[in-house]
Formats: C-alpha cells, structure tokens, sequence
C-alpha cells in the first residue's frame, strides 16, 4: 500500500515536469522543471519499488540507484545550461539579470 | 591508501550490485574495480582518513536531512510555478561568491544548489557560482548570497574541510 502511494506521488511529480517542459518560456527555466521534478518523480518511484520488493535483488538495486540519479541529473543539468549559455541561446524576455554575460565574454 | 579505499568501495558497490555473494563475481568485481581504481582514483579525495571520523558523519547525516528537505521543497515550488495560470517567474542568473576550497566540497555545494528551489549552478569560474535562478527575490548580493548557499554551506564546511 505505502509503496503505490510512494510511486504515485513520483508520477504525479513527472507531470508537473513535464507540464513545465512545455510551459516555461526559455530553455534554461524548462531545464529548472526538468531537473528537480523528474529527479524527485523518480527517485519516489524507485522508492516505491524498494517499498515493494523489500530487501531483495531488486530492491537493493533500486536505493543503489537513487544516488547515482541525483549526481547525474544534476551534473547533466549543468552540462547542458552551461553548453546552452556557450551555444548562444537567449534567455527569455522576462529574465531581469545576467552576470554571466560578462565573465564569459 | 586513496587507492585502497577506492578499489574497497568499488567493490562493495559492485557487491550491493549484483546481490549475490558467489566466488566467480566475486573475481569479476575486483577485475571492474581494479579497473576503475586505476582510471579513477586519482580523482578521489586527498585524505582518506576522513571517512572514519565520526563527527564528519553526524553533519554528514544532518546535512543529508537538510538536503532532503530542500529538494521536497524546491518540487512543491516548481509545481506551484508551473500550474499558476500566470507563471510567477522573474528569471536571470547571478553571480555568488563561495567560500569553500576544496574541489570536492565544491562539487558537493554545486549540486546541492542545482537540487534547491529554484535554483541550477550554471558555471564555477575561480571562487564565483553562476547560478540561474527562477525567481530573483532580492537584487543585493550579500542577501540572496545567504538565501543560496547559507543553507548549505557551513554543513558542507563541517564534515568535508
């Protein structure tokens, strides 16, 4: 029971960021979504399935891999801003402040 | 001894793995990790000797909660951004200056940030974060200094340097 209640609250996370996937303006606020809600959407997820399996194969498995998710989706998140900045993509119109336009000149 | 430790975790990771305890993965773990030792090792911490301090791991444990907490919050914020009819965002990035020394303790704070509401490291140039933030709430530096990395930076400070 506490495991499909976990894995709901992971779906229900992605939607929310996939919902900012399309709504958010720039590349760089989509990116915001993508990073934090998918993160924690399938972290929840992974977690239901520990809850789940309990300590077995698969269960250990899916802890092992919550870590490695949330090192990698946020260095691949600074990845891609930081490749996005150097490409040359603007930021949205509503965007107030940029102070890396002068360090990277 | 960096590369002990390294080759052990390597191991013990390959172990959780797998989940079977058996003589021939256990040769095979240590061919992948004795691999991976000589590639990667040079990249681990300088001082080894700080995994078995016991205070390191108490903030350690504190700054995993904190950490926890931060990132359930930065959901909750990006969905409320995202489902408000009119977007309540007012992005830019700006620039934050650390203190933190270490290679590793900077990597740790870099991506504690990207994991924080609203908030992802863009770039680390010399002492200064680039920091892409969704909704710019102040336009002093010191303020929004503290709301970035204040959390996070004195447990980094405790149990790394």
């Amino acid at each position: 029971m506490a495991a499909i209640i976990v894995i709901s609250i992971g779906v229900l996370f992605n939607l929310f960021g996939c919902i900012g996937l399309l709504r958010l303006p720039d590349v760089y606020n989509r990116l915001q979504a993508a990073t934090k809600c998918v993160t924690l959407g399938c972290c929840s997820i992974l977690l239901g399935v520990f809850l789940h399996n309990g300590i077995s194969a698969a269960g250990i498995k899916a802890i092992i891999a919550i870590p490695l998710l949330f090192f990698s989706a946020t260095v691949a998140a600074h990845a891609l801003v930081r490749g996005t900045y150097h490409f040359g993509v603007k930021m949205s119109d509503r965007s107030i402040k940029d102070d890396y336009k002068d360090a990277v000149k | 001894m960096r590369y002990l430790t390294f080759f052990i975790l390597g191991l013990v990771f390959w172990l959780l793995l797998t989940f079977r305890i058996s003589l021939p993965n256990v040769i095979v773990g240590s061919a992948a990790s004795l691999i991976c030792t000589l590639i990667f090792a040079r990249y681990f911490f300088e001082n080894t000797g700080k995994l078995i301090n016991p205070r390191r791991w108490f903030w350690f444990l504190v700054y995993l909660a904190v950490f926890i907490w931060s990132c359930i919050k930065a959901n909750f914020d990006v969905a409320y951004r995202v489902l408000h009819p009119r977007m309540p965002i007012k992005p830019g990035i700006v620039k934050v200056r650390t203190t933190l020394k270490s290679e590793f303790a900077r990597m740790l704070l870099a991506n504690s940030i990207t994991m924080t509401p609203g908030t992802l490291t863009v770039d680390i140039i010399g002492d200064d974060f680039y920091i892409h933030w969704i909704f710019i709430r102040s336009q002093d530096p010191e303020i929004y200094t503290r709301m970035i990395t204040g959390v996070f930076e004195k447990y980094i400070k405790n149990f790394v340097e």
